[in-house]
């Protein structure tokens, strides 16, 4: 897991550090003596060799100093910590109805094997994984903004005014994200179940007099969500990236429009404490998952 | 040819066959704009700006007076060719990083697989967001970014399946005829893995396609005259209320490119 993050952290400075254009340069304008950029080059720590300045840029992140931000000369780490809450909530409700939605309709499609409503749920799950994200959160923003009026687009309110008002504001980007993983954990929830129904352990439970719903809720689905709690981990992950589309069309102040905002604006410290920040939750969630999966499956830690 | 006639007659599967027709059906239609195209997708007609559906043109004219219809087909064959150029970017690493690690192993896997799967924990979009940062914007960057963005995922698949192999009979069987590495990887082993390679090929064309909706929804997708169904679905955002028609086109062809490429690959996971 730490091997991980370093490897990440080499990479993403080594890379940012073969970009051509000299950060001194850009701050001081192409007017600034060669003198001037030497002396802000010096300045900035820039003359070091690479694996000097790597070495104090790692440090200093690990001890919480994200460095100072090329456009606005404020530390990284203060801009972030106002957005952070925001990507935080925004990924934790859309993992929750994720969770809610797919579930019960997994169990449920599983059950009733190719009844009606089993076949429906599945031609839409194909259709909702079709349409990329942007474009549905288009569609819900204009069905329930500005045809049903029951959200404000733009309208957004930030959390350390009224919580609940950022709450309300979150539920349909966080749906727009959640819809395609919902979709996607449907349809690996219903045919894990349907190949562990098909397994020799379920009939024994049959035919040890167990219930339809014992055998399905005791047996069945605890098998069955092995796969799915991985796929929930990864999707996860997934669930930032997704945010960074529906942030930037939702007009959200999160992490992920800070980083197009850097990205555009070439602010690298930003861009790279971000990545970083990414990097290090996907490990810690994939910590988590381990850990969840050796609760659910004893055969793991054997 | 014939083979493959036959693998379709054979292949019952409602998902195969349409998703079988969806492909045939705007694949054909890329391939005839290309010889014919009844309007040019970039001239501007003041005359007839802001036109309805009608016969004349299929889909209406958008507020620069441009046939929806027209700049839809060009917009398929942009994405198309994104796509492509990313999939053929990211199989041709992914297979010779994955055959590398998996028949060798050793440090070099260990190695290269330890980066590979710090990549590998990052979204696709979000990689290729970072590439497109370092490269800058430019469509040759943007299916390059893309393009090694997918480079992790495809390898992890191939290094399991040369792993697998590795141990196999018939590949012991090839060692011990004299055959030497590089033509047991890519002349033996190679083709007895196509079935998992053409669905995750699938897979990541439609990630393509998708990924690419979404970085020309945040404006570094591809650049003007190339524009993409993505770019048009982006664009048209500004007109949603009083001109939903301009959404709907593109929108409705990018979905079903995804779907049918995604059904397809469904059917032929579930037959092999």
């Amino acid at each position: 897991m730490v091997i991980t993050l370093i490897v990440v952290s080499v990479c993403v400075f080594v890379a940012f550090s073969l970009i051509p254009g000299d950060p001194a340069t850009r701050k001081l304008g192409t007017e600034a003596t060669a003198e001037q950029v030497a002396a802000l080059r010096a300045q900035m720590g820039l003359d070091a060799p690479l694996h000097v300045r790597y070495l104090t840029w790692i440090t200093s992140f690990v001890k919480g100093d994200f460095g100072i931000s090329y456009q606005t000369g404020d530390a990284v780490r203060s801009l972030l910590a106002k957005r952070i809450p925001v990507t935080f909530f925004l990924a934790l409700i859309a993992f929750c109805m994720t969770v809610v939605i797919a579930i019960p309709v997994g169990i449920l499609t599983a059950k009733y094997e190719n009844s009606w409503p089993d076949r429906i749920v599945t031609v839409l799950n194909q259709i909702i994984m079709s349409v990329p994200p942007f474009f549905s959160g288009i569609l819900l923003s204009t069905l329930f903004g500005l045809i049903l009026r029951w959200f404000t687009p733009g309208a957004y309110v930030s959390y350390d005014t009224s919580f609940r008002a950022f709450l309300g504001y979150m539920l349909l980007p966080a749906f727009c994200v959640a819809l395609p993983k919902a979709a996607m954990t449907i349809k690996l929830l219903r045919s894990s179940m349907i190949e562990e129904a098909g397994r020799d352990y379920t009939r024994t439970a049959y035919s040890r007099g167990n219930t339809i719903d014992g055998v399905m809720y005791g047996h069945i689905l605890k098998n069955a969500m092995i796969p799915v709690v991985t796929f929930l981990g990864m999707a996860l992950a997934d669930l930032l990236a997704g945010s960074i589309v529906i942030e930037q069309l939702f007009s959200i102040p999160g992490i992920s429009r800070t980083l197009i905002t850097s990205i555009s604006n070439r602010d690298y410290p930003v861009v790279m404490a971000v990545i970083m920040g990414i990097a290090a939750t996907i490990v810690t969630v994939n910590l988590i998952v381990d850990l969840v999966y050796r609760a659910i499956d004893p055969r793991v830690s054997l | 040819m014939l083979r493959i006639l036959d693998y379709i007659k054979k292949n019952q599967s409602p998902f195969f066959r349409i998703g079988l027709l969806l492909t045939l059906v705007i694949t054909c239609a890329v391939l005839i704009s290309l010889f014919y195209m009844p309007y040019s997708p970039t001239a501007m007609d003041r005359a007839s700006r802001s036109l309805g559906i009608s016969l004349r043109h299929p889909m209406g004219t958008d507020n620069f007076g441009r046939d929806i219809f027209c700049r839809v087909l060009y917009g398929t064959r942009v994405t198309l060719l994104i796509a492509l150029g990313t999939v053929a970017i990211g199989t041709t690493a992914g297979i010779l990083i994955g055959a590398l690690c998996g028949y060798f192993g050793g440090l070099l896997d260990e190695i290269v697989m330890r980066i590979n799967d710090a990549l590998f924990a990052f979204p696709s979009i979000l990689l290729a967001l970072v590439f497109v940062s370092l490269m800058g914007t430019g469509n040759l960057q943007l299916v390059l970014s893309l393009g090694i963005a997918f480079i992790p995922s495809f390898s992890r698949i191939v290094r399991g399946e040369f792993l697998r192999a590795r141990s196999m009979d018939y590949v012991l069987n090839a060692r011990l005829q004299g055959a030497s590495h590089l033509r047991i990887m890519f002349v033996h082993i190679l083709p007895n893995i196509r079935g998992v390679l053409l669905s995750s090929v699938m897979i990541g064309f439609n990630n393509a396609v998708l990924a690419e909706a979404g970085l020309s929804f945040l404006g570094i997708g591809t650049q003007p005259p190339f524009d993409s169904l993505g770019q048009m679905l982006s664009d048209a955002r500004i007109n949603i209320m009083s001109e939903p028609r301009y959404m709907l086109g593109p929108g409705i062809v990018l979905i079903l490119l995804v779907l049918g490429f995604s059904l397809l690959g469904e059917g032929l996971r579930t037959k092999t």
